[in-house]
């Protein structure tokens, strides 16, 4: 609309933000991010909430609304400690990936902050979430909002009914398997609000058609007449267990023995929780990376056209650079490596070898190097990688040599880190592919499957962790993550951890022999 | 045109439930703790929001974690300065060999100095919940002092409701006058002089004329002067001031008396302390002002301060009269009966030195009676002695000698207490006593 509006006027004044402001820049941005950049976004719906609020939002995974669990309030508990005693600061603003994509902007921010934070959720992270492979395949962002008001609802239903420590109980539980409670490999169904009410209605439905009071009056000797016709069946079903299973949470909701139907379905909404954010957690470099990127372009266009002014230029990219700063490890400041730096380098950088390559870039990215079309070039990037396999492929050895990086053997035994290969030349690939990795959520968390169940007899459970790397599990923390697993299966489950590269085995533990 | 939603005022409190759900999933570790503070720190300080360390029972969330001293890893970190592949680093914190503690160790460190606040309300929950108290005096004894809005002269800020119109028309009616602000009477006069005027349609250049220019430029500085000097202003509004003001209450002092000789151990100093805790509550609810005297004592009496009273014993014999003599001294001395609302709690074992008792009994018939609103004597029992006293008359001279007293006293309680259950009966009767006490006073 403000297309022919004179192009040197600027957005707005001063600091303070009005929703008339608001929606002039929202236009500006708009423009630039679909028009130049060719982003793709779902419709926005920006939010204006306070700080307590944000701090709500926090401690529910930054979910508009989730069910009541005492997790979420020592959550809250922290960081409620941690804003006052001033130890962290808020964040500007959260995203949801959902259709319309939901912003939150925080009252206090000033309106160039508040221009910023439009151009790097709104377009940024929205634009990443609808074109994202991984997010297309696993999560339905029309559908989540609807689900999540459904799971509340389930769950404040089960808790009159069932009282809140039955409720509380299996949450416990559930929550601890939250880990290994994804597909990584299957894609999962898609879910949806009606359908999933149907479902729920439908079992409740079963449930009261079979129940006959008669049942309880056959005199027990009877039913155990059926053995064969219970083995044949038995049998059958373990068969169709379809074992190995890589999502316990899925399993036992399937499969457990104990449980109650709402049990089980609050089982799955647990596993739909965590199913839904394992795509974030898979993306964090590109998907911050992408939304630095974004708003830090935008905004030099806004610049350029006279949009804003250079004192708030200046205020975003004082905040741009605090936000992208990555201390070198044996700065105090130093915690790991930071998402948005590396993810903002490479973007740039990404950029650079399209426009300007080098002789050594378009050695190593012939693809792509010096076709002069960076835009393309990114967007093809954003939608088609996750971490791992995106630091894989375009991490150069320029950056690498910028960014000093170097690759660390640690070996748990020894009393000596290695330094395996540094930045050169006979050291790039390796920095690259052990960064690459150290990114893949697949190879960094446990890899716990279900292997076997003994239906017939005692029906024991059998899990099996496949270590790689001889990395075995904590023992105190396991110890009480197999009680939970006992809790949701009804009787004793075993773990046995198994090396990955040799096949022996390297602990066995068993709830049977836990003493409480 | 994005869809902006204002939430700033939607409740923000979304996360108290979530929080109350948490405390009471560490309800154990928080009562030992509150208790724990109450125990060691002064009586006036029950009544005040704590600050826990963060409760670690029953609230860990376990999951399947890498083992971090075994293994082989790979890491990459930025800001290489000097090192070559091969390079040979040493761990820091080499002495922890073993490992273990680096993740056991970060997340021990966030709960360690992890302090979070308790409310006064929750303290309250904690503390009382052992003590079986019935809801409705646990209600009344967390109400807060009752305060009453009473006008307060005026003021320029306030609600429409509270405009006070007499004072506004008064500022407004001064305003008018020094300002001037033409009358509308005047403003009609000129208007119907104008309209005679024009009826005779004077032409120009002749005097009547001129006249009607002038006249009308007149009008319009008077319409103009009525518009800028307005009729109400918003600084001439005021509004009633309203103060709240506490309920008139008395003072009140409450003496705890104690003995402290070596029968008394710990277990029963806690027991007293408890009891002494929820009379200062209850106290604290209806008086404004509150003194507490400690008076402890052994063969002889001291008053001392809390500190003392409960932390240090004496050797000595048992002479209960000495510490009633103290505290009517101290009476007569400071708190005029006329002023002060006098509490007494008495904690023993029943101990006394022979013959003692009946001096005890003839000072509080005759003298300190008279001054109390309410004598409380505990005795602090075994829990194997509670069984075989409880129902009988018979008990140590102290105990026989005391009946008397309660027999002629209607604000005379007495009881034997071993567990912290047996301390709020002590209240019933002095809560239920209350309306007819407030009749026949």
């Amino acid at each position: 609309m403000s297309k022919s509006a004179g192009a040197s006027e600027l957005l707005f004044r001063g600091s303070d933000w009005s929703f008339d402001t608001l929606s002039r820049t929202y236009d500006a941005i708009k423009e630039i991010a679909i028009g130049d950049l060719g982003l793709d976004v779902y419709p926005n719906q920006l939010e204006i909430i306070s700080s307590e609020q944000m701090l709500d939002a926090y401690s529910s995974n930054g979910m508009p609304l989730i069910y009541q669990h005492w997790s979420f309030g020592k959550h809250f508990v922290y960081e409620d400690y941690l804003y006052r005693k001033g130890r962290r600061g808020l964040a500007y603003e959260i995203v949801i990936n959902s259709n319309p994509c939901i912003a939150y902007l925080m009252e206090e921010n000033t309106m160039a902050l508040q221009a910023l934070v439009i151009a790097h959720a709104s377009f940024g992270h929205n634009h990443f979430f609808k074109n994202n492979y991984l997010f297309k395949q696993w999560t339905d962002a029309s559908a989540i909002l609807d689900y999540m008001e459904f799971a509340k609802g389930y769950i404040t239903r089960c808790e009159e009914r069932h009282g809140l420590a039955a409720v509380e109980s299996i949450l416990d539980a559930a929550h601890t398997l939250m880990d290994q409670a994804v597909f990584r490999y299957r894609r999962p169904p898609r879910i949806s609000s009606a359908k999933e009410q149907e479902r729920v209605r439908e079992r409740l439905e079963y449930e009261e058609r079979i129940f006959s009071d008669l049942w309880r009056t056959l005199p027990l000797p009877k039913q155990s007449e059926g053995s064969t016709e219970a083995e044949l069946e038995a049998q059958e079903r373990k068969k169709a267990l379809n074992l190995p299973e890589e999502n316990l949470l899925y399993f036992l909701e399937k499969t457990s023995l104990i449980l109650e139907p709402w049990e089980r379905e609050i089982l799955r909404i647990v596993r739909i929780v965590a199913q839904y954010f394992y795509p974030q957690r898979q993306t964090k470099v590109m998907n911050e990376g992408c939304a630095t990127f974004v708003h830090y372009t935008i905004m030099n266009k806004l610049f350029d056209q006279g949009k804003i002014s250079e004192g708030h230029l200046l205020e975003m990219l004082h905040s741009h650079s605090n936000v992208v700063f990555q201390p070198g490890f044996d700065d105090p400041r130093y915690s790991g490596l930071n998402p948005y730096a590396i993810g903002f380098a490479m973007m740039q950088d990404i950029e650079r070898i399209c426009m300007q390559p080098t002789a050594e870039d378009r050695d190593w990215f012939p693809e792509f190097a010096g076709n002069g079309d960076w835009r393309g070039t990114l967007i093809d990037a954003w939608a088609n990688h996750r971490d791992e396999s995106f630091l894989l492929q375009y991490l150069s050895p320029a950056l690498i040599r910028k960014m000093r990086l170097f690759a660390l053997d640690d070996e748990a035994k020894e009393n000596h880190y290695k330094v395996s290969s540094i930045h050169n030349e006979r050291g790039y690939e390796k920095v690259r592919s052990t960064l690459s990795k150290s990114y893949d959520i697949g190879m960094n968390q446990p890899n716990i499957q279900v292997v076997d169940v003994d239906l017939l007899g005692n029906r024991h459970l059998r899990l099996q962790h496949t270590a790689r790397d001889g990395i075995v599990l904590n023992e105190s923390t396991r110890d009480a993550t197999l009680r939970h697993v006992r809790r949701l299966w009804g009787y004793d489950v075993s773990l046995v951890g198994v090396d990955a590269s040799s096949g022996n085995v390297l602990y066995e533990v068993s709830t049977d022999k836990f003493t409480d | 045109m994005p869809n902006f939603i204002d939430r700033r005022l939607n409740p923000k409190d979304k996360s108290l439930n979530n929080r109350q759900r948490f405390l009471r999933r560490a309800r154990a570790e928080l009562k030992r703790v509150v208790h724990q503070q109450i125990k060691s720190g002064k009586i006036v300080d029950v009544d005040v929001g704590h600050s826990v360390p963060f409760p670690v029972d029953g609230t860990s969330e376990p999951n399947f974690q890498p083992d971090r001293s075994s293994g082989r890893r790979e890491h990459v970190l930025p800001g290489n300065k000097e090192f070559i592949s091969g390079d040979r680093l040493p761990k820091p914190g080499q002495g922890g060999g073993t490992g273990a503690g680096k993740g056991a160790a970060a997340e021990g460190e966030m709960e360690d100095d992890f302090q979070f606040v308790l409310s006064r309300e929750e303290v309250l929950d904690l503390f009382f919940e052992d003590l079986e108290l019935p809801d409705m005096i646990k209600s009344s004894l967390k109400e807060a002092v009752a305060f009453k809005p009473r006008r307060a002269g005026f003021t320029i800020a306030g609600s429409p409701t509270n405009i006070n119109v007499g004072r506004t028309m008064r500022n407004s009616f001064g305003r008018r006058i020094a300002l001037r602000r033409p009358k509308l009477a005047e403003v009609d006069a000129l208007a119907a002089e104008i309209a005679r005027l024009e009826a005779k349609h004077a032409k120009p250049g002749t005097p009547a004329y001129e006249r009607l220019a002038a006249l009308r430029r007149e009008l319009d500085i008077l319409v103009r002067r009525r518009k800028v000097v307005a009729y109400i202003d918003p600084v001439d509004i005021r509004f009633n001031r309203f103060e709240p003001q506490p309920l008139p209450n008395a003072n009140a002092v409450m003496f705890c008396l104690m003995d402290v000789s070596g029968s008394m151990g710990e277990r029963e100093k806690d027991l007293a302390k408890r009891f002494f805790v929820l009379l200062h509550l209850f106290l604290k609810r209806r008086y404004d002002r509150i003194d507490i005297v400690f008076i402890r004592h052994t063969h002889q009496a001291h008053e001392v301060d809390e500190e003392t009273f409960f932390g240090s014993t004496q050797s000595g014999g048992t002479v209960v009269s000495t510490a009633l003599e103290e505290m009517q001294r101290i009476i007569l001395d400071r708190y005029p009966s006329r002023d002060w609302n006098i509490y007494a709690a008495q904690a023993s074992d029943g101990d006394n030195l022979s013959g003692d008792s009946e001096h005890c009994v003839s000072l509080l018939n005759n003298d300190i009676m008279k001054l109390c609103q309410y004598y409380a004597y505990v005795e602090i029992l075994d829990e194997r002695e509670s069984a075989i006293f409880r129902s009988t008359d018979n008990g140590t001279s102290l105990w026989r000698s005391y009946r008397q007293v309660g027999e002629n006293w209607r604000n005379f309680q007495m009881t034997r207490i071993a567990k912290p259950g047996d301390i709020y009966p002590v209240f019933r009767q002095l809560f239920a006593k209350q309306p007819t006490s407030a009749r026949n006073g």
